[in-house]
């Protein structure tokens, strides 16, 4: 129960940073990405406010054996380089500057009741099924 | 006010919830990973992550109260556009593991080389598809 609460206190308050990063206007991000055209690089700076926080929230919260509200740390310990995820990100890559919308903003904009995110998620989550499809008959 | 310090200011924020989603409940902020987890629900694993995902919701919510303009600018993307879109991001973080906050944020901050050469992938990727998209094809799709 702890865990869920956290969860959902955890979904507000980065919803509200996407919000304020300017991350929920897909016009900004597609100009964040425009590098050989109207290059705006103030997006890097949400990169870097969050890496900057969590990099070394990440290093003192380790010290500890296990987190506060479960049994283990559940962090993943993935080495390999596979093509999975240099393929995965290529078109993860491709589909976010078409649209101008990764995942966590396009859930936030859905409480817009716009057309354009609710038909870019259920698209998102049909790529998801898709992809869980292919992998139970073996394609990947 | 200029450019950087809202983007700044708002990269923070996530920065701050994706350290208590780590220091309480031992997991990565993975927005991509923690929705694919919803789609096929495993018992135990899904309430949390359900209640993740309204939570963004209703952290919208709060931004169209407070800061209306943050859902003003809307994509130009065609239906089209953003249902090829829609599959490829679907598709593509659940085969690589994880999106801009798994890979991204979460990920880099870790120093994880799989998640450094992920995010270096899909951001080339992105300024690729911009240019194809936006200036070659001139927003045809």
């Amino acid at each position: 129960m702890k865990n869920s609460i956290t969860a959902f206190g955890v979904g507000v308050l980065f919803a509200i940073g996407l919000g304020l990063s300017g991350m929920t206007q897909p016009q900004k991000v597609i100009g964040f990405l425009d590098l050989f055209g109207d290059w705006d690089p103030s997006l890097l700076f949400v990169m870097g406010g969050a890496v900057g926080v969590h990099f070394f929230a990440y290093r003192w919260s380790l010290q500890r054996t296990s987190p506060l509200f479960s049994l283990h740390w559940h962090i993943p310990n993935k080495k390999e380089i596979t093509p999975s995820l240099i393929f995965g990100s290529l078109l993860f890559g491709v589909g976010w500057g078409i649209a101008g919308y990764c995942p966590g903003p396009s859930l936030t904009s859905l409480v817009t009741l716009s057309w354009q995110p609710i038909l870019f998620v259920a698209s998102m989550i049909s790529g998801m099924y898709l992809y869980r499809l292919g992998a139970r008959y073996g394609f990947f | 006010m200029s450019q950087w310090m809202m983007p700044l200011f708002g990269g923070v924020c996530i920065g701050v919830a994706a350290s208590f989603m780590l220091f309480l409940n031992g997991r990565v902020t993975g927005v991509s990973g923690i929705l694919n987890g919803v789609l096929v629900p495993r018992k135990g694993d899904t309430l949390w992550r359900f209640l993740f995902i309204v939570g963004l919701m209703v952290g919208g919510l709060f931004i169209q109260l407070l800061q209306p303009e943050s859902f003003l600018n809307l994509t130009t993307t065609s239906p089209l556009g953003l249902i090829v879109a829609g599959l490829f991001v679907g598709f593509g973080t659940v085969m690589s593991g994880g999106c801009t906050s798994g890979h991204g944020i979460c990920g880099i901050s870790r120093l994880s080389v799989r998640s450094i050469v992920a995010t270096g992938v899909f951001m080339a990727a992105g300024f690729l598809s911009v240019y194809i998209f936006k200036h070659l094809l001139m927003g045809y799709l």
